[in-house]
């Protein structure tokens, strides 16, 4: 507690780097699993391939993932945009799988009864598809989220600063408290991001509320 | 014999009774066909025979003995239970499926295997079918190795809940007279559950009407039932108004045909027994 | 692409494939901390997944626990352990947080399998008058194992990761040529060390992959042959 109050400035500051290194590639990786989840739904004989260059992906880990980019795209191992890049690809792979199963949960009784009213392909993709999917998308989102914020504190075995930087710090000049602060504080982050997610998720989906209510009535 | 005295069940404290204060008696070697609408209770008083619901209230007795006194899984294993969608289990072939009774009586694998080819025999499998996985087979098929299963408990008693409903109506006529037949050799003490009228006529000695709660609207023979329905509730369930069921007698050239509200023949009217 | 072909050079020195930092020997390390680790995990976890899914008590609380540990950081965990416990327990330590880290995933597995039973199959091995000691060995454990195994791989992705971030804190394995290489400034090095990282990765996830199709029970597999994806 001493050791985090001592260091207010030094958390700020890298609780902010930690947030930016972790909601970027969210972002951008859920901006292109859209599309992608999207083909991958609609054209079933790119699904295998997709998800299957998806789960590869995800094997890697992390750590061997900060190596392996920077040759492989001409980019400073050393630098902020390698661990995003990376950290992209990571919840890519996991979002492309959501937003296909997101997308076959929807039932396709649904999506008949809106194209026999008039709806055409993209506004049923707007209006029907993504909106029925969006309990199984928000799902996989928390998930994506939540491992990205933890998987950030990798990039400062690298030297790319986060709160995990608090760990190799800590660990290297016997800091307790410091680590632990470091543990705390990427918890707290991720719950707060976690939080804000369902937060959004009950304003964009406010008929789920309406149906778990009837569900126990 | 079964004899229901009184059960009440109750799911949770807050929820209303399933089951309200039922009473029958099903005589050995009988057929008793429970039959109602969606939610009524049929489920969950057929499942207070084996235990797999206790009652709220009130008790299930088997031969004059309180089940609530009986060790749940012997009760089952004495107790053939047939379900919708024949509950089969996926990783057992169809002859492993109906083994599985008499092994877990205790007979030796030979024995269990022997008599399970010899009740799907019985219920009219193709024996080339028994080593086949549920997967491969038809609806039908695999609602007689679930019959079948219900047949190698050893007790007399059969418990079937709706076990023809998913099946389509041709089969189902196939699966039905197949049982008529099976009960005509076995003599069992079935308790028969299903939304189908016509079935519940054409398989129950005995039919009990139910509305929700369990409530009795009606019970008696199909004749009696059908001569004179108790009151509007059951009028309205088999259908006494219909014009299908409005037969009259149509003489024509001597010949006495039968033929129902809507003037179609139905057969003809002879003084032979049958 | 120089790099790679650096790393290449340098995976197939003969030089890198003998002594106490060979390719071997790192690679047999890190296999042996991930499989000990798999191994304490499924032997708590499995059992407990079961009587979760056997009796339906608990689940929320496994959710809560698989919540809580994917926002931890491992790194941050075994940091914390090895000053708590001190250097020399650093096995220990990484042992620890390796099964900590395995167990919510193949605890998920171990439940959703027997959640993922169809309530008919399960009514029915009780109608037919199973025990509750049968129906858990002969229709919930042998129809839930593929989804089990599912969990065991997820696991298997996170321990491979996190024994090499292990290295760090001076435990030999492959991670071990990512540090070397980064204080030599030896990027070919580093580049081998995580290609061998992920290529064992790959193979123990695939390994693990056909382990989990061929334990989906034969009539099972058959179902869901019949009805096309
Ligand atoms: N395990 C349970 N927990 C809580 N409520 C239950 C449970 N099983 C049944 N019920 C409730 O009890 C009532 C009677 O159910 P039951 O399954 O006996 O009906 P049923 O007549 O068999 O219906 P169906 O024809 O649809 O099979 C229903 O309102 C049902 O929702
Ligand atoms: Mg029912």
């Amino acid at each position: 507690m001493r050791w985090a109050l001592d260091n207010l400035g030094l958390l700020g500051q890298l609780t902010i780097a930690h947030a930016r290194l972790a909601i970027v590639p969210v972002a951008v990786a859920l901006l292109l699993a859209l599309p992608l989840g999207a083909l991958a739904h609609r054209v079933p004989p790119l699904r295998g391939t997709l998800l299957g260059l998806a789960g590869l992906l995800y094997t890697i880990p992390s750590l061997a993932l900060f190596v392996l980019l920077p040759p492989m795209l001409g980019i400073p191992y050393l630098s902020d945009l390698n661990v995003i890049i990376a950290l992209t690809l990571y919840a890519l792979a996991l979002l492309v799988r959501t937003v296909t199963e997101a997308l076959e949960s929807v039932p396709p009784d649904a999506v008949a009864s809106a194209r026999a009213i008039g709806y055409n392909g993209t506004s049923i993709f707007l209006a029907v598809q993504l909106p029925l999917a969006g309990p199984v998308l928000l799902a996989g989102l928390r998930v994506a989220t939540v491992s990205t914020v933890s998987m950030v504190t990798v990039g400062a075995l690298i030297g790319v600063s986060s709160l995990g930087s608090l760990f190799t710090d800590g660990l290297q000049r016997r800091i307790v408290p410091e680590v632990l602060t470091g543990v705390v504080l990427t918890a707290l982050l991720a719950l707060l991001l976690d939080v804000l997610l369902q937060l959004a998720g009950r304003v964009l989906m406010p008929w789920l509320r309406a149906e778990r209510a009837v569900a126990t009535a | 014999m079964i004899e229901f005295e009184g059960v009440t069940k109750r799911y949770s404290s807050a929820s209303g009774a399933a089951v309200d204060d039922f009473s029958l008696v099903v005589p050995r070697g009988t057929t008793t066909v429970l039959v109602g609408s969606s939610g009524c209770g049929k489920t969950t008083l057929l499942r207070m025979v084996n235990r797999m619901v206790d009652p709220t209230r009130g008790r299930v007795l088997l031969d004059g003995e309180d089940v609530a006194g009986r060790d749940p899984v012997a009760l089952r294993r004495s107790v053939g239970y047939v379900m919708q969608n024949s509950g089969l289990l996926p990783h057992r072939t169809a002859a492993q499926n109906v083994a599985v009774v008499p092994r877990l009586a205790g007979r030796d694998r030979a024995a269990a295997r022997s008599r399970s080819l010899e009740l799907l025999e019985l219920v009219g499998l193709d024996p080339e079918l028994a080593d086949r996985y549920p997967a491969q087979l038809s609806g039908g098929q695999q609602q007689r190795v679930g019959v079948a299963r219900g047949l190698a408990a050893e007790g007399d008693v059969l418990l079937m809940d709706e076990p023809f409903g998913a099946v389509d109506p041709v089969v189902r006529g196939e699966l039905q007279h197949e049982l008529l037949r099976i009960q005509r050799e076995l003599s069992r003490t079935i308790l028969f559950i299903t939304h189908d009228v016509e079935e519940a006529f054409l398989l129950g000695e005995e039919v009990v009407i139910l509305s929700r709660g369990g409530h009795v609207e009606q019970r008696g023979t199909p004749a009696d039932v059908l001569a004179a329905p108790a009151n509007e509730f059951v009028a309205a369930f088999v259908g006494a108004h219909r014009r299908d069921r409005r037969l009259r007698v149509d003489e024509r050239d001597g010949v006495r045909l039968v033929v129902d509200g809507r003037d179609r023949p139905l057969g003809v009217l002879t003084d032979e027994a049958p | 692409m120089n790099l790679f072909a650096d790393a290449l050079a340098w995976l197939t020195d003969p030089a890198n494939w003998t002594g106490p930092f060979g390719i071997p020997t790192l690679t047999l390390a890190h296999l042996t901390y991930t499989l000990l680790a798999l191994v304490l995990a499924c032997a708590v976890a499995a059992p407990a997944g079961w009587a979760i899914g056997h009796t339906g008590h608990g689940r929320s609380f496994a959710v809560a626990l698989a919540g809580a540990a994917r926002a931890l950081p491992s790194l941050g965990l075994l940091a914390f352990l090895v000053l708590v416990l001190g250097v020399g327990l650093k096995e220990v330590a990484t042992v620890v947080v390796l099964v900590l880290l395995a167990i919510p995933p193949i605890l998920a597995g171990a439940y959703a399998g027997i959640d993922a039973i169809p309530r008919g199959t399960l009514d029915s091995a009780r109608g037919v008058g199973m025990t509750g000691w049968q129906r858990l060995w002969r229709v919930e454990v042998p129809l839930g194992l593929p989804l089990l195994l599912g969990g065991v791989r997820g696991a298997s992705l996170q321990v491979v990761s996190t024994v090499m971030i292990a290295a760090f804190i001076g435990l030999p394995n492959l991670g071990t040529y990512l540090i070397a290489g980064q204080r030599l400034g030896d990027y070919a090095r580093m580049l081998a060390g995580a290609i061998l990282v992920a290529a064992l990765a790959l193979v123990l996830d695939g390994v693990l992959a056909v382990a989990q199709r061929l334990a989906v029970p034969r009539g099972v597999r058959m179902a869901t042959a019949a009805v096309p994806a």
